[in-house]
């Protein structure tokens, strides 16, 4: 089984005039194909600079990462943009519909970027999350639960090798949450896609394989969401590696 | 199908509306130029096509003399050489005076001799009038004469001392346009049949021997006597020649409307550049998804570039078709100035140039803000607000030259002269950078010299103009910009008006008496004293001409290639006069004005007008030598005057001080007062009877012809002006939007807060009304230079700044920004804070 994902290393520092902040601090995790897990910390934890980081929408001061078999820091803004069109699936908190197109047409946006006809595909995604008679709807006519199975029809539509969700139910009531998480899992097993979860939700953290803890920019913690559940020495989950000592990633 | 295309189009369908002052002010800018270019066009062809009307023949030649015996053997000689018809006429001013009705009125006589003009033709009513007075010993009279004094045809006119029946009314006559001279209306009477002693010394009479030739090209018969027309200081025209003078002229109208046409597209660019920039910001989280989902740079740079262009072509035709539209209305208003009917006419070059070169603005524009596009992160879409990295973007760069180098290749088009090319873009160029040199040092001031004291709102107001996201910058260059550029064309506008208008002030004659024989001295002075309105001026006039300048003679100076002195000044006939002082319309501007010397004196001190001495390339110290009816008189120029030509009184480029030309042949020019129209009008009536030969100008007659014909220039001035404050309008709007949509945010968390409506108001009012002040000032302090260096430089004229004008763009702009920027903010002032929050989200 190949890597989805290997993150080595990751810092990424700010300056902020005369001080260096550092947000993420020598973070390295793997992900294999298929494979499913949360990152979860409290709020200034590093959770979304490691998201950015891991998806190639940012660059890391040190470190390096490997996305979908992709050297990233090889590659410029657009040759990481088409790793993405190809290999990746987002689903965001604030479900970043384009507020101009109709619900088929936000879904088809990945595959038409790519030059290929996706009406077909848009269609059957949208019928899967129970939106077949809200395609031709703009994302204003929608609720907030009906806007985030529009963005989990659009982040399957590519067939992508990973899938990343920053909060996907952050902005979702209890009952919402529960469909659209279902709905996202579902897809998942179907699709055999790797999935990285950031969240607050530890309901939703525990329903992925395998939790990383961040705090303060370090992470702190690698493990199975359901030790027991797991066979010893599985194939899925890779253990981060120990952080490297302080000295050099963050310098 | 490609991305691009598909997502523009779909991307686009909510985003119209919001896109309308792009449109606006493409719409706007074309109009500007397609309305201008087509009616040059039209006129190009209406002269092309109408060009023998112009002279009437094949070839005309003429001298502002008689003609001696050596000019009548040249004209034989070219009637003979190559067959055809030939016609004579005579050309003066005189009075003309209606017996039946008893008025008199200074007219423009032209006394002709054969079936003239060949091309074109004399409309009259009645019809026959034109071809049979000639035979009848009849005159034809201007129909707007007759109609001022209720003369019919059948009546009778006098000039000088024969009287004629008036045959007809004249119409229209083709190749002369309907202003006419300022003289006065036309008099056509048979040469056989004109009272000769009208034509004697002093009178300013045009001899023209007009030619028809049977199968001659005008051009080379004119080449082949230019130079005996030269030697014998006579012109020679020809309906080329004609078409090339008329061409050269209307050129100069072209350039200076296609400048203020540039400039209305120019504002037209800077609108779309503002409008971009909103909506650039307004996709900002949509641009950042996209990327997300692998979408290239190049790829959604596409998409809005598609979208900009759409939207420029609409703008441009929507343009286009406003264009032909005025234009249509442009021959109405400049018909009466122009030789030539035109006819409407689509020009589809104009269209097409106008679409074009409007596309390419609207293009170049839109790719300022829209290459930003690329810079988009899309990290923005996990983290809101994430920005860009102000890096130096080479394509920004780029565009910015292109559009320096679009500026100079417009100005160097139009004027034909590098230094405009190089100096337009350049002087754009730094207003902007002073711009932005007065935002920065606002910001900085405001921080640094912040009114702890003031209340709240005004506080907030004003702290607006410096934290992050401010917009200072942004409206100040569009804001600015776009005050500097209408300001200076208002200012430069009332410069080149000024400079024509006629000055009221003073002591201002009712009637100049011109053409006073030195015999007929007493008697006019009796005339008016017993009419109870005495001469207020008489002034001696001494025609001359120049003969020599520093010793070198005229003659040679004008063949002489090396010596770059206008032909016009060394041949021209020069009315003199002599007086021991200078008078109110004089200023003395270098040496010292001698008034007497010993009519012996063999070097005459003399005072010349600034500008001829300019023209003939003299100064105080340099001597002229003068042809006084065959005497010549040697002369010094001792002193330099600045003369206000738009006082009405005679002026003279040389003044003599008495004694020398005492005895020379002379005639007298009279002012008089005559208080109102009904003593001007029996003066001029009892002067016609006792003085046939005396022309009498009625000035207020011609004050109100001159006012009439510079209303008409102001009018066209004003409504081309209008187009770009128009744009200006539009820009205005779009940079104060910018703006808004910052703010927005911010009013709806203070509403939130609790923060009362008024409060929310206030701060809004202080900050637009701060921002439109700072615009409105400097864009204005930055016109007065601009205009003045225009007006200097360019157009040559003394710079008069208009006060109220700059008073009014002081006034406007920030009223218009306070206005637009409350007027756009108002939904958020209005509805309850969670609404709007939801509507944004």
């Amino acid at each position: 089984m190949s890597l989805a994902l290997s993150a080595r290393h990751l810092t990424k520092t700010f300056e902020s005039g005369s001080r260096r902040l550092t947000v993420l601090d020598d973070v390295s995790f793997d992900l294999d194909d298929g494979a499913t897990c949360a990152v979860v910390g409290p709020s200034g934890s590093g959770k979304t600079t490691l998201l950015g980081l891991s998806a190639g929408l940012d660059r890391p001061s040190s470190g390096s990462v490997v996305l979908c078999g992709e050297a990233l820091e090889d590659l410029d803004e657009d040759a990481r943009a088409r790793t993405r069109g190809r290999s990746v699936g987002f689903i965001f908190q604030q479900f970043r519909l384009i507020p101009t197109l109709t619900a088929l047409e936000n879904v088809m946006v990945p595959l038409e970027l790519r030059g290929e006809r996706a009406h077909d595909a848009a269609e059957r995604l949208l019928d899967r999350v129970g939106l077949g008679d809200r395609t031709s709807h703009y994302p204003a006519q929608l609720s907030g639960g009906e806007q985030q199975r529009v963005a989990l029809a659009r982040a399957f539509i590519n067939r992508p090798r990973i899938l990343f969700a920053d909060e996907p139910t952050g902005n979702l009531d209890a009952e919402t949450s529960s469909r659209v998480e279902d709905l996202l899992f579902d897809l998942n097993a179907e699709a055999g896609t790797a999935l990285v979860v950031v969240t607050h939700d530890l309901d939703l953290a525990r329903r992925t394989e395998r939790i990383l803890r961040l705090r303060g920019g370090k992470l702190v913690s690698d493990e199975a969401a359901h030790p027991a559940a797991l066979p010893s020495g599985n194939g899925h989950v890779i253990r981060a590696e120990e952080p490297k000592s302080r000295g050099d990633g963050a310098s | 199908m490609p991305f691009s295309p598909t997502f523009a189009w779909r991307d686009s369908r909510s985003a119209r509306r919001r896109l309308l002052l792009f449109v606006a002010s493409m719409a706007l800018g074309v109009a500007a130029l397609v309305s201008i270019r087509s009616f040059a066009e039209s006129l190009e062809t209406a002269v092309t096509e109408q060009a023998q009307t112009l002279t009437g023949s094949d070839l005309t030649i003429w001298a502002r003399r008689s003609f001696g015996k050596k000019d009548k053997a040249l004209v034989d000689s070219v009637a003979q050489a190559y067959p055809g018809e030939q016609a004579r006429e005579l050309a003066f001013a005189s009075m003309a005076f209606f017996p039946e009705t008893g008025n008199a009125r200074l007219t423009e006589i032209r006394a002709l001799e054969g079936r003239f003009p060949y091309y074109g033709e004399i409309v009259t009513t009645p019809d026959s009038a034109a071809t049979t007075y000639q035979q009848r010993g009849e005159a034809l009279v201007d129909a707007s004469l007759l109609l001022q004094f209720d003369v019919e045809p059948g009546d009778s006119v006098r000039v000088g001392e024969r009287t004629y029946r008036i045959a007809g009314g004249i119409d229209e006559i083709a190749g002369q346009t309907g202003v006419g001279s300022f003289v006065g209306p036309r008099v056509y009477v048979p040469f056989a049949a004109l009272d000769t002693t009208l034509i004697g010394f002093g009178s300013r009479v045009e001899y023209r021997q007009h030619f028809l030739f049977a199968d001659a090209d005008p051009d080379a018969v004119l080449a082949e006597i230019g130079d005996r027309l030269a030697v014998q200081s006579l012109r020679g025209e020809t309906a080329a020649g004609a078409q090339q003078d008329w061409n050269d002229a209307l050129g100069n109208l072209n350039r200076f409307l296609s400048l203020v046409g540039f400039i209305a597209l120019l504002l037209g660019g800077i609108g779309v550049a503002s409008a971009i920039t909103v909506y650039v910001r307004q996709k900002a989280d949509t641009i950042a998804t996209l990327r997300c989902l692998g979408a290239t740079a190049g790829q959604t740079l596409r998409a809005y570039v598609l979208q900009a262009a759409a939207l420029g072509l609409v703008g441009a035709v929507l343009g286009a078709v406003l264009g032909v539209a005025v234009q249509t209305l442009l021959p109405r208003v400049l018909g009466p100035f122009l030789p030539v009917s035109v006819n409407f006419a689509v020009s589809w070059r104009a269209v097409a140039e106008g679409v074009g070169l409007g596309l390419a603005v609207a293009l170049v524009f839109a790719l300022l803000p829209l290459v930003r596009v690329r810079r988009i992160p899309p990290l923005r879409a996990i983290r809101p607000g994430a920005e860009a990295e102000d890096r130096f973007d080479p394509l920004r760069w780029a565009i910015v030259v292109l559009i320096a180098l679009g500026v100079a290749a417009f100005a160097w088009t139009q004027t034909g002269d590098w230094r405009a090319a190089v100096g337009f873009p350049l002087g754009v160029g730094a207003v902007l950078g002073l711009l932005a040199l007065a935002a920065w040092g606002a910001m900085a001031a405001v921080r640094r010299f912040f009114p702890e004291s003031w209340p709240y709102t005004w506080r907030q107001g004003l702290a607006n103009l410096y934290r992050p996201g401010n917009q200072t910058l942004v409206l100040m260059l569009t804001l600015g910009l776009g005050t500097f550029l209408i300001t200076t064309l208002y200012l430069v506008q009332t410069s080149l008006l000024d400079q024509v208008a006629i000055t009221s002030e003073g002591e201002r004659p009712g009637l100049i008496l011109f053409d006073i024989q030195p015999d007929q001295r007493e008697g006019v002075t009796a005339l008016l004293d017993a009419e109870g309105e005495p001469a207020i001026a008489q002034i001696p006039v001494v025609t001359m001409s120049l003969a020599a300048i520093n010793g070198l003679g005229t003659d040679s100076l004008r063949q002489d290639s090396t010596v770059n002195l206008p032909d016009w000044a060394l041949r021209r006939e020069y009315r003199s006069t002599y007086r021991d002082a200078l008078v109110g319309s004089e200023q003395l501007a270098a040496g010292t004005f001698i008034g007497s010397v010993p009519a012996d004196t063999a070097l005459v001190p003399v005072s010349l007008e600034s500008g001829i001495a300019g023209d003939l390339g003299v100064g105080v110290g340099d001597r002229l030598t003068w042809n006084v009816q065959g005497v010549p008189i040697e002369s010094v120029v001792a002193s330099l005057r600045d003369v206000d030509w738009t006082r009405v009184q005679p002026n003279f480029f040389a003044v003599f001080p008495t004694g020398p030309l005492d005895a020379a042949p002379q005639f007298d020019i009279v002012l008089t007062r005559a208080v109102d129209a009904e003593t001007s009008a029996r003066l001029q009536r009892s002067l016609v009877e006792a003085f046939p030969n005396v022309s009498v100008v009625d000035v207020r007659l011609v004050l109100g012809l001159i006012e009439g014909v510079l209303g008409r220039v102001a009018f066209v001035l004003q409504f081309m002006a209008l187009f770009s404050i128009l744009t200006g309008l539009v820009v205005l709007a779009g940079a104060v939007l910018i703006s808004k949509l910052q703010r927005i945010e911010e009013s709806v968390l203070l509403r939130t807060l609790g923060a009362s409506r008024p409060q929310v108001g206030q701060i809004l009012f202080a900050e637009y009304l701060l921002l439109g002040l700072l615009a409105a000032t400097v864009g204005v302090a930055l016109a007065l230079v601009g205009g003045w260096a225009l007006s200097t430089f360019a157009f040559d004229v003394p710079f008069v700044p208009s006060w109220g004008a700059v008073l009014v763009a002081l006034l406007v702009v920030p009223a218009l920004t306070v206005g637009i920027g409350l007027m756009g903010s108002r939904g958020v002032l209005r509805r309850p804070p969670l609404e709007v929050l939801r509507a944004a989200g």
